[in-house]
């Protein structure tokens, strides 16, 4: 049997949640990295998901918009985890730590 | 140009060309106000003898329907006043030149004595309320220079302040009067109102009040009670200051002008009766005050409070209702008399202490002083010459007037015991000055090496004597006020009036002869009825509380609630929000999250 949007949809949100609580739980600052590019995955998904059942019918929708977003989404991502990935060297580097609970000189 | 306006402006010309141009050169200063005096004297003898009426009249200010002008209005009692003011002027003048030799500030001093000149001829001959109050506050700042003339002293510096501030305490009420008058008829002028107050009727309560108010200002300026605390202490200035300002001139300048609105006072009876008592309490309560001081010039200035009392209260009879009719302008005239006669035997008293005052080289305290008679006779001749026409002893000037406002207060029992007690005080306590400063041993150093003055203050103390015996004669007053308007004494009152002298005379000289100090101390009258001392305790509580509120504001208000109030409005604030920078990343994001899901309620579900 073939899939519908909502199983997609059911799979996207899961992976999106699962990314958000990673976000909001962990305290390793690259697992929290990670979870957030799981998040992005599930939004690629749901576009996808949303392209493939988008003419009404159940049927693809005209164009490859999405699959161009998807692209771009993803692109961009790679270029964020080298920015991130950078940044959480320097603060390792900085601050010996790479736990967020430590890192609280915002604290007002 | 008019003589009046001659006699106006001269003062003014010397004292402005002594304080802009020759103030260094201190008896070129002299000469030149004693001169400026001496031509106005003349000039005098000239007016009063030419016909009255008004003379050159000039608009100083038109605002909308009101015209103020600087007119001079010569009437009977104008020319008595002048005559008054600058005879007596040109003697303290001249008595001056001997008492002021040696002084410092000499050029000051006469520059001050023709700017007082100035002023209250200025009253004297104004037509008019607007201009007679310019010239009111003008005498105003004279005499606080005058008192003010030694002012590196801090008593005198201390008296002439206080001389001013209670003197605009009345003249406040005077310039309310004069609006209120303004207000109700129109009319400023003093010919004017008197002839609107003829054709028209106006409400009685609001005379009555303006009447009041006007009677403030003669309040402040002729030192009655409540507003006498400023005279003895505004003997702090010059003996011959005080003799011409604080005894002949300007405190008179309140019964003048009390005399000169004889018709407003007979319309309205209530502020009669007030004047009347008002006088009336001064006589009594100032005579019995001098009767236990010590400074010879207080005693005078308590004696002057007291004869001020009795002409206010001779003024005030000019409203009373006698069977039904006013008693009118007789009153003023008896009041206005004894003004006259009063200005030469105090003038007289104070040169005389003046002159003992510089013989026992600036003692002032009776005690020190005794036994002057023998060392300087023409003035303790001329002193006594004086104290019997203050205790109204026959043929003197003070009898005759005496009798004329006794003779007015006869129309009310209670006032004229009260007038009785006064004159018995007043030759008490002159007796009592007399006998101790002139008779027995001298008491100090001072005074035993005391001698008789230079002429040049003899004379005019002389001439004074002279006027002291004469004044009360009609050939001496016949010529401002016919005696048919004055009033008559009924039955024995003159007969019984000179007893009272002569007891008070006696009784003060049996009780101090050959004293060393006062035989009856009475403390209340020693402290003058603790009335400074209620003065200070009203300007403390008051000012004090006063200070408190301001401070309150201050601390409340300014301090507390707009300048610590908005710092402590920052912090609060900054203490609040700094509580949702926690400084975990993840409480952000989960707040964040929070955030976007209720955007998305309200946009999915809320709003669509």
């Amino acid at each position: 049997m073939m899939p519908s949007l909502n199983e997609y949809l059911m799979v996207s949100g899961l992976l999106f949640a699962i990314g958000f609580a990673g976000v909001l739980m962990r305290r390793n600052i690259i697992i929290i990295f990670m979870c957030l590019e799981m998040m992005l995955s599930a939004a690629n998904l749901s576009l996808v998901a949303f392209w493939r059942f988008g003419n009404g019918q159940g049927m693809p929708a005209q164009g490859y918009d999405a699959q161009v977003l998807v692209f771009f989404v993803i692109a961009v991502a790679a270029a964020e985890v080298a920015v991130g990935l950078a940044i959480i060297v320097a603060l390792f580097r900085a601050r010996c730590t790479v736990h967020v609970e430590d890192l609280n000189s915002m604290k007002g | 140009m008019s003589i009046a306006f001659i006699i106006l402006l001269l003062p003014l010309v010397a004292a402005a060309s002594i304080l802009l141009g020759i103030r260094k050169k201190a008896n070129l200063s002299a000469y030149v106000s004693v001169a400026s005096a001496g031509i106005c004297f003349l000039l005098t003898l000239g007016l009063i003898r030419g016909s009255g009426g008004e003379a050159g009249a000039f608009t100083w200010l038109s605002v909308g329907g009101l015209e103020l002008k600087i007119a001079l209005e010569i009437t009977g009692l104008t020319r008595g006043m002048i005559l008054v003011v600058t005879l007596v002027g040109l003697l303290v003048h001249i008595f001056s030149l001997g008492y002021m030799r040696d002084d410092a500030g000499k050029a000051r001093y006469f520059a001050g004595l023709s700017l007082f000149m100035f002023s209250m001829s200025g009253i004297v001959l104004a037509d008019n309320f607007a201009m007679m109050f310019i010239f009111w506050e003008l005498v105003g700042v004279s005499s606080y220079l005058l008192i003010g003339h030694w002012f590196q002293k801090n008593s005198a510096a201390e008296a002439s302040k206080k001389a001013f501030l209670v003197n605009r305490i009345g003249d406040f009420g005077f310039m309310a009067g004069i609006l209120l008058l303004w207000g109700a008829t129109g009319e400023i002028g003093f010919s004017a109102l008197r002839e609107t107050l003829e054709v028209q009727t106006f409400d009685p309560s609001l005379l009555n009040w303006a009447m009041i108010c006007i009677f403030c200002g003669a309040v402040g300026k002729s030192a009655q009670v409540p507003l006498h605390v400023w005279l003895p202490d505004a003997m702090e200035g010059p003996t011959p200051v005080s003799a011409l300002i604080h005894a002949a001139t300007m405190v008179a300048a309140g019964v003048f002008m009390l005399t000169k609105v004889t018709f407003l006072i007979i319309a309205a009876p209530v502020a009669a009766s007030v004047i009347q008592h008002v006088g009336a309490l001064t006589a009594l309560l100032a005579a019995l005050m001098a009767t236990q001081q010590s400074d010879i010039k207080k005693i005078l200035a308590y004696s002057t409070l007291s004869q001020l009392g009795y002409m206010v209260m001779a003024v005030g009879f000019a409203g009373f209702l006698h069977s039904g009719e006013a008693v009118g302008a007789v009153a003023s005239n008896a009041g206005f008399f004894h003004l006259y006669t009063h200005a030469f035997f105090k003038a007289l008293l104070f040169l005389g202490a003046g002159a003992v005052i510089y013989a026992c080289h600036h003692e002032q305290d009776i005690w020190k002083m005794g036994g002057l008679i023998r060392l300087m006779p023409v003035t303790a001749i001329t002193f006594l010459i004086g104290t019997a026409a203050l205790a109204g002893l026959p043929p003197l000037s003070g009898f005759w007037s005496k009798d004329a406002v006794m003779a007015v207060t006869q129309n009310s029992t209670p006032l004229l015991i009260v007038g009785a007690i006064t004159a018995f005080l007043t030759a008490f306590y002159m007796s009592r000055l007399c006998t101790i400063v002139f008779f027995g041993k001298a008491r100090s150093q001072a005074a035993r090496e005391a001698g008789e003055v230079p002429l040049m203050m003899r004379a005019p103390l002389v001439i004074l004597a002279l006027g002291a015996v004469i004044a009360g004669f009609e050939f001496a007053y016949g010529w401002f006020i016919a005696p048919a308007d004055l009033p008559h004494p009924h039955g024995a009152l003159p007969l019984v009036l000179t007893i009272i002298g002569v007891a008070g005379i006696v009784t003060g000289y049996l009780l101090h002869r050959g004293r060393e100090k006062d035989p009856i101390r009475v403390e209340v009258l020693v402290r003058k009825f603790y009335i400074d001392e209620f003065y200070l305790f009203l300007v403390r509580v008051f000012q004090d509380g006063v200070a408190y509120l301001a401070k309150a504001v201050d601390q409340l208000l300014i301090d507390g609630l707009i300048v610590r109030g908005s710092a402590r409005l920052t912090v609060g604030v900054g203490l609040l929000l700094r509580g949702l920078q926690g400084g975990n990343l993840q409480r952000h994001v989960f707040l964040f999250g929070v955030g976007i899901v209720i955007v998305i309620y309200l946009i999915t579900i809320a709003l669509g």
